[in-house]
């Protein structure tokens, strides 16, 4: 180990200025609470800073920065989605993930590699050439191809799925397709939150919400009360905990969602691979792990457990498209929890309850959204009124039972 | 490997059964307005706690109600449907 970095090691004086401030004392009231701090609640502190001015905010993290979904995703970022409503919304996810790195000033290595959403039937060709239209509609980038092309781009895959499971037929292209580091996501914004004067409160858990004459109060939290009268549940998996404090019933269930990464290897897979047939989809970060997701549990857990049977299946499908892969070793594998809806969209904005915000509804589709939902929370704050890029999202939309139907497009690419 | 009890079968792996939602006893149109029928059909008990769960064994073509924490994955009891699961 080299001198100089055992000595740093060593000092009780780290010369490197950190992220952000450690605030030790909670203020007795804040303008806003934001509880969850995940990529989703430090970009609407950013947003609120940023674009409206409000800057005596907190947010409240139970564990630390992005260690809940944030940290635990593939970081698949697209727009490729099939209704309006949530192909406009993702794809001003996408334009705003593009800038970022460059307006938090942090490198998020974010990474376009085209993104192939592969069809094993003509049932499911027919779905991608349904995306395509609505995608290209919408000014978005996103065509089917052919085996030919898919081969071309990626002579590894074995097209016929070494005859275990039906062959491909063709797939949607997403060229914008992309990936980025979680995890400075989330740092990057929680930089950019603290320089407009949010704080950043770790290990701090929110117990309950103090909601009086239909209107939020206050939180409770396991360091004491805090007064305010906006605050924005910006937790995702853990939201059916939330609503309950404050008796507001949702579509909202939670299942896991597991993945895993194999050692690295030499870069060799250059775009995202999804298949909703083989319940897998794969692309190679640029530490050359591969890292690969599957699709939801079978049945509802609140709880990150991973399992055996996902590995084994993961990994059996894995070598059906890539026969170059079985002496790769797996090297970790882990599972995060998923809000899910019965529309694979999310649920945004104003509640029945005043002063009551949800950011939610994230099941396995929620990373991509981070810039989006931080800016259009942040206005919905601000001016107590949906913005209009997430009016479709609205918890009422369900009693409307005017659902956002995005399973086609969400339920196994992310 | 996760066993559940299949209330015709005994113990069987988890991987032959089929879960199937949250149990809901039956509705009635008539006595709920629009907002309340959309809910009653969309909203679910998410929270943390024992529910009543659909499951259905595939090999047997069963379905049967579960008792479930979902937050310990653990199974209080299974039983078949009767009239009387509707009434809580
Ligand atoms: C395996 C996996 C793969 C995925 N792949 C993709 C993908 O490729 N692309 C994509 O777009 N999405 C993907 N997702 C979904 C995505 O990870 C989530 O939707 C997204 O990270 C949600 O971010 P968030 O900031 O809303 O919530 P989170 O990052 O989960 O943050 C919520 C935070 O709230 C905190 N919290 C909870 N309760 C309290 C409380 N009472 N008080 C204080 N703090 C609290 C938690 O500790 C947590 O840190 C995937 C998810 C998983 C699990």
């Amino acid at each position: 180990m080299p001198h100089r970095l055992l000595k740093f090691g060593f000092s009780d004086h780290h010369p490197e200025p950190r992220m952000f401030r450690e605030v030790s004392q909670l203020k007795p009231e804040y303008d806003a609470v934001i509880i969850g701090g995940g990529g989703h609640g430090l970009a609407a502190a950013y947003y609120l800073g940023k674009d409206h001015g409000i800057s005596n905010v907190a947010v409240l993290e139970q564990g630390y920065l992005g260690g809940g979904g944030t940290g635990r995703n593939t970081a698949i970022v697209r727009s490729n989605y099939l209704t309006p409503e949530g192909a406009r919304f993702y794809q001003a996810s996408v334009e705003l993930f593009q800038d970022l790195s460059r307006e938090l000033d942090y490198n998020l290595f974010y990474s376009e590699r085209g993104h192939f959403t592969l069809a094993h039937s003509p049932a499911s060709l027919r779905t991608q050439r349904w995306r395509a239209e609505v995608n290209q509609h919408l000014g978005i980038d996103s065509q089917v191809v052919y085996p030919d092309f898919i081969q071309s781009q990626i002579p590894q895959i074995d097209l016929t799925c070494g005859g275990h499971q039906p062959p491909i037929h063709g797939a949607l292209f997403h060229p914008p397709g992309a990936i980025a580091r979680h995890d400075a996501v989330a740092w990057a914004y929680a930089r950019g939150a603290d320089r407009y004067g949010a704080e950043i409160h770790q290990q701090t858990a929110v117990t309950d919400i103090e909601v009086r004459d239909g209107a939020v109060i206050g939180v409770h939290t396991d360091r004491g009360y805090i007064k305010t009268r906006k605050v924005l549940s910006a937790v995702a998996g853990w939201t059916t905990h939330i609503t309950k404090m404050v008796g507001l019933t949702t579509p909202l269930v939670i299942y896991p969602l597991q993945a895993m990464v194999t050692e690295p290897l030499k870069p060799w897979l250059n775009h995202i691979v999804v298949s909703a047939s083989l319940h897998v989809y794969v692309s190679q970060s640029s530490r050359g792990e591969l890292v690969a997701g599957a699709s939801l549990d079978p049945y509802e857990l609140i709880s990150s457990r991973s399992t055996l049977d996902f590995a084994e299946s993961m990994s059996g499908h894995l070598i059906d498209l890539f026969p170059c892969l079985p002496q790769v070793n797996v090297l970790r594998q882990w599972a995060g929890m998923c809000d899910m809806t019965p529309d694979f969209s999310p649920i945004m904005g104003l509640t029945p309850i005043s002063g009551f915000y949800l950011d939610s509804g994230w099941g396995t589709w929620g990373f991509k959204a981070t810039p989006i939902s931080g800016k259009t929370m942040a206005f919905t704050l601000a001016n107590n009124r949906d913005h209009d890029l997430i009016k479709a999202f609205n918890l009422s939309r369900f009693e409307r039972c005017e659902l956002v139907g995005e399973k086609g497009a969400a339920s196994v690419g992310h | 490997m996760k066993i559940l009890n299949c209330p015709l079968n005994g113990p069987r792996p988890i991987q032959e059964f089929h879960y199937g939602g949250e149990f809901h006893p039956p509705l009635d149109p008539a006595e709920l307005n629009d907002a309340d029928w959309g809910q009653e059909v969309h909203h679910r008990h998410g929270e943390p706690g024992v529910k009543r769960e659909w499951w259905y064994h595939t090999a047997s073509g069963t379905w049967f109600i579960a008792e479930r924490d979902n937050l310990k994955d653990h199974v209080i009891q299974t039983y078949l449907y009767t009239p009387e699961c509707g009434n809580d």
